[in-house]
């Protein structure tokens, strides 16, 4: 019964490892984020822990971070100022606090629960475990993006949500739908248990569960 | 039966879907306001110590903290039953007690700022153990509190709240009995119900004596009144609830975040938001209570119970936040389920330094049923009783009786659930596959099948008191005043469901106020199972009282009395002559219609639920895999089919079926410290999974209200963990007296591995 998933051991290693370079190095993730703005030096050594953080956070001195969300170009300046991405802010920080798109939400911050999923190029991402500095020149759709931007339509998996009634408290249900998305856009029908294997990373309490197979295979049934 | 409702019984959109399904449903921590400050908490990393001293200085330096609070700062803030936890004291009682709160301009200040605050403590010894804090010369957590027994009672129950379950003669039925069995079994996982959002709040404080708190919650409004009594009685509240990220019980009191975002807001004027992290929620909010029990029982070979004696002893970690309510329902909830003419029954609630045990799905019940229907299972085991019929025999009937949580006799009058516990047997096919005691269904190798059932049933379904408003508009549309928040159930949405019912309005025209306790009346809140009955009581009546002053006003127009008037969207008309007709407008279009309407507490109705479960054990590695699940309930008349399925899909999660699976939070007893507070160590159920869950509900008509409706939404966790139990035991052939059966556990009984017995560690 162990919750882990392909998707999520990458995620943990990473964790793993930055934790332990705080608890080594007896630093906050706020002096982290710190010394990443001053140019990384703490982190250079371990540059592999945060991928192109440090080399990103060099140049991003220099030119801001550029993102697509929802079909919006964002430039985002990079510093420890308020109104400025941080480097140590994950890509859920600035989707939430910067950009005000509360649809993606956080419920473990560590990588487990997958309440954060949004897409990175179509691809499934835990927006807890990217940072917003590896972001730059990503195309990232989050649940706010799913609809039509300009009738308002709701995705057809979205209108499969609500027909089949797939959640209950709801607040999983962002990230269930946008992991399913993801394997949607992968696979236009997918199996029940390529379905159950794709969603195996989100966390849900309630037991919705059975709803969401029925509406994802709705959708999935559509395309064929 | 043919439903001839409009909207009753059938399948409508949530209200809300469209919100959740597009992110934009505005949970707690998606409010941001102008100044608003992060709060946040140091933890004690001791089990139980005494605060030396504190040094604050360097934290208060930090540029961007606005406030450090400890002990000596706020007020003597005062909670539990009976109200004896300070908010911040000068002793810590669990690692994880809250020791100082910061507020700061950001999260990561505030997390930098604990840090840098200093605190020296004086360590006392600690008890994790219930036998070991009973003994004399244990560490003593509370003054109050003498040899650590909680005292038992809940004032809010009434003088009489029922402490125990004792009534008859037991040492007569024991000699009545063909057979006295006695045993031991422990239900003590502590498993947390975890709902995906973490507990928090946010609160804005206006001086001298004002505050509001944006909360997440299943009853706003209780936040209101129990923070006015923690609060000295000398605050007023504001509660606004939002949609819920899950409760499961667990944030119906959430006190303590509550009064550290208040404090703080106090402290600095400015809102302050305090979310707990996924570890603080996992290891510093309140899990399931633990429980074991030695109990004797007497039992005749037709089934029928005699006698039942036994200590139930509960451990509620370093407080008690509604223990006591726990084992009032559970010893009510017990005697639904067993019926039975003699018990001596005696709860001892003990205080231990691990985190508190809160409100959770079961409420008591389950905790008690865990330990006691294994129990009976032995004295069946002995008589060659089939357990489903050994339940279905000994459920509450009509014309049965119990002593409720106010400690007064009440006699059932609901439907009799045979029916219905049939109907699931049949569908689950328990008459071929049971096979007797300890006997598996099937063996394939190492792997071994195994069934059990269990039961459950709550006359909480008509608790407490509920309140509601519907206001009629001109303009053909009504809005429901209610301080019901969404936290999964739908019943928001079903609670305009029966409005539009009532006033036979489409549901798009009938809406539902904000939970919020300042334009709400009072409401207990979708505690238990009490929506459908209690609170859709109070709305049935608001609507049905506004419908009738909409009537008084519009006869006269059409020269006939109120009664001969009925209505259908948004147009009154005469029963006789339908072509008489008045639309809502000609009430003026410069007024509105208000009703009332309240639900007044009624303990004599009870839900069922029965679960048989299928199991499938690895002798050779201990995995125990769930293959089968089927709930069985009679709800008197489904409100929402699928919102209906899905809480009864629900039995899984929320420290239900699996908590007797695989679930657990492991807590080191040496140290005090939990070690899997994190959603990787702390086992849950994945998508790929998932056991075949069918659910059977019958609609035989309760005597209720106008629907005939009763809830079951709380109870569908809980007759499934004996259910598991039972049927690993049955598979392997061996008892197992403990939850979860993890595959330790299983290779011990089988006596494949022989655990060393660790100094004072976990099982």
């Amino acid at each position: 019964m162990n919750p882990l998933t392909k998707k999520q051991w990458p995620v943990i290693q990473k964790l793993n490892q930055i934790e332990g370079l705080m608890k080594t190095r007896k630093i906050s993730r706020r002096r982290l984020r710190k010394s990443a703005a001053r140019g990384g030096a703490v982190l250079r050594p371990k540059s592999a822990v945060l991928s192109k953080a440090p080399e990103g956070a060099h140049r991003m001195k220099k030119s801001p971070i550029r993102l697509t969300v929802n079909g919006h170009l964002y430039e985002l300046e990079i510093g420890d100022k308020p109104n400025q991405t941080d480097p140590s802010h994950t890509l859920a920080y600035t989707l939430r606090e910067t950009l005000g798109l509360t649809g993606t939400k956080i419920g473990c911050d560590h990588g487990a629960c997958g309440c954060c999923t949004v897409l990175m190029d179509d691809r499934a991402v835990l927006s807890c475990m990217t940072l917003t500095v590896e972001c730059n020149g990503k195309k990232i759709t989050t649940i706010e993006g799913l609809s039509d931007p300009k009738t308002g339509k709701l995705d057809p998996l979205q209108q499969a949500f609500i027909d089949h009634s797939a959640f209950q408290c709801g607040f999983c249900t962002p990230g269930i739908v946008m992991s399913a998305k993801a394997l949607l856009h992968e696979n236009p029908s997918p199996t029940e248990g390529e379905v159950k294997e794709a969603l195996s990373g989100n966390f849900c309490r309630c037991i919705s569960h059975y709803h969401v197979l029925k509406a994802v295979m709705a959708t999935s049934r559509m395309s064929r | 039966m043919v439903n001839t409702y409009r909207h009753i019984g059938k399948a409508t959109p949530r209200k809300d879907a469209v919100d959740i399904i597009t992110g934009g449903a505005r949970f707690l921590n998606d409010i941001k306001m102008l100044n608003m400050l992060y709060g946040k908490v140091l933890r004690s990393p001791h089990a139980h110590a005494l605060i030396k001293k504190i040094d604050k200085s360097k934290a208060e330096q930090l540029e961007g903290v606005e406030a450090v609070l400890t002990w000596e700062d706020v007020p003597d803030w005062r909670g539990g039953t009976p109200r004896y936890t300070r908010i911040l004291g000068q002793k810590v009682r669990y690692v994880g007690d809250a020791v100082a709160l910061v507020a700061a301009q950001t999260e990561e200040i505030a997390k930098e700022a604990l840090h840098l605050i200093n605190v020296e403590y004086e360590l006392l010894p600690a008890v994790f153990d219930m036998e070991e804090a009973l003994k004399p010369g244990a560490p003593q957590l509370y003054d109050e509190f003498p040899g650590n027994v909680v005292t038992p009672g809940v004032p809010f129950f009434g003088p009489k709240s029922l402490k125990e379950v004792v009534m008859g003669d037991v040492e007569k039925g024991f000699q009545e009995a063909d057979v006295v069995t006695e045993g031991f079994f422990g239900y003590e996982n502590i498993p947390n119900p975890l709902p995906p959002e973490p507990p928090g709040a946010i609160a804005l404080w206006e001086e001298p004596n004002k505050v509001t708190l944006w909360v997440s919650n299943q009853a706003s409004y209780m936040d209101k009144i129990v923070l006015f009594h923690i609060m000295g009685r000398k605050v007023e509240v504001r509660s606004i609830g939002g949609p819920c990220g899950g409760s499961y019980g667990s944030k119906f009191m959430s006190w303590q975040v509550q009064c550290y975002a208040a404090l703080l807001s106090r402290a600095t004027g400015k809102p302050v938001k305090l979310i707990f992290t996924k570890e603080e929620h996992l290891a510093a909010f309140t899990m399931r209570p633990a429980s074991h029990m030695k109990a004797r029982v007497g039992m005749k070979k037709d089934g029928t119970v005699t006698a039942v004696s036994g200590t139930w002893l509960i451990d509620t970690g370093y407080y008690s936040m509604t223990t006591q309510s726990q084992v009032a329902v559970g010893c009510g909830e017990v005697q639904i389920a067993i019926r039975c003419p003699n018990w001596d029954l005696k709860p001892v609630i003990v205080c231990t330094n691990r985190n508190a045990s809160g409100v959770v799905r079961g409420f008591g019940g389950q905790e008690l049923k865990c330990i006691l229907i294994p129990i009976l299972s032995l004295a069946m085991e002995k008589l060659g009783i089939d357990p489903f019929e050994f339940l279905k025999k000994n459920f509450v009937k009509p014309g049965d009786g119990y002593f409720w949580r106010d400690g007064n006799w009440y006699t059932y009058r609901g439907v009799d659930f045979t029916k219905a516990m049939d109907k699931g047997a049949e569908l689950f096919g328990w008459k071929d596959k049971w096979k007797g005691w300890l006997k598996p269904i099937a063996v394939e190798g190492t792997k071994r099948r195994g069934v059990g059932v269990g039961v459950h049933g709550n006359a909480d379904i008509g608790e407490d008191a509920s309140e509601a408003h519907v206001r009629l508009h001109p303009d053909g549309t009504a809005l429901l005043f209610s301080c019901v928040t969404e936290h999964g159930t739908g019943q928001r949405s079903n609670f305009v469901k029966m409005v539009a019912e009532v006033l036979q309005l489409p549901m798009e025209n009938v809406s539902v106020t904000p939970s919020d306790s300042l334009i709400n009346p009072y409401e207990f809140g979708p505690a238990g199972s009490r929506g459908t009955y209690a609170i859709g009581s109070a709305v049935i009546r608001a609507a049905e009282d506004a419908k009738q002053k909409l009537f008084e006003f519009i006869a006269p127009m059409l020269e006939v009395e109120p009664s001969e008037l009925d209505t259908a969207d948004g147009q009154i008309f005469v029963k006789r002559y339908p072509e008489k007709t008045r639309p809502w407008r000609a009430m003026g279009i410069d007024r509105t219609i208000t009703g009332y309407g309240r639900f007044e507490p009624d303990y004599t109705l009870t839900n069922c639920m029965m679960s048989f479960v299928e199991v499938e054990v690895d002798t050779e590695t201990g995995k125990v895999t769930l293959h089968r699940v089927v709930n069985t309930t009679d709800a008197g008349q489904i409100i929402d089919p699928p919102g209906l399925e899905n809480q009864m899909n629900g039995c899984l999660g929320s420290a239900g079926i699996d908590s007797a699976v695989f679930e657990e939070t492991i807590l080191d007893r040496s140290t005090g410290h939990i070690l899997n507070a994190n959603l990787i160590d702390y086992k849950w159920r994945t998508f790929s999974e998932l056991p075949p869950v069918d659910n059977v509900v019958l609609e035989t008509p309760f005597p209720s209200h106008r629907f005939h409706a009763v809830g079951v939404g709380e109870i569908a966790t809980s007759p499934g963990p004996v259910a598991v139990l039972m049927a690993v035991s049955n598979a392997i052939g061996i008892w197992l007296h403990e939850y979860p059966a993890t595959p330790e556990r299983v290779l011990k009984a089988l006596g494949k591995v022989t655990l060393k017995a660790r100094k004072g560690g976990v099982a």
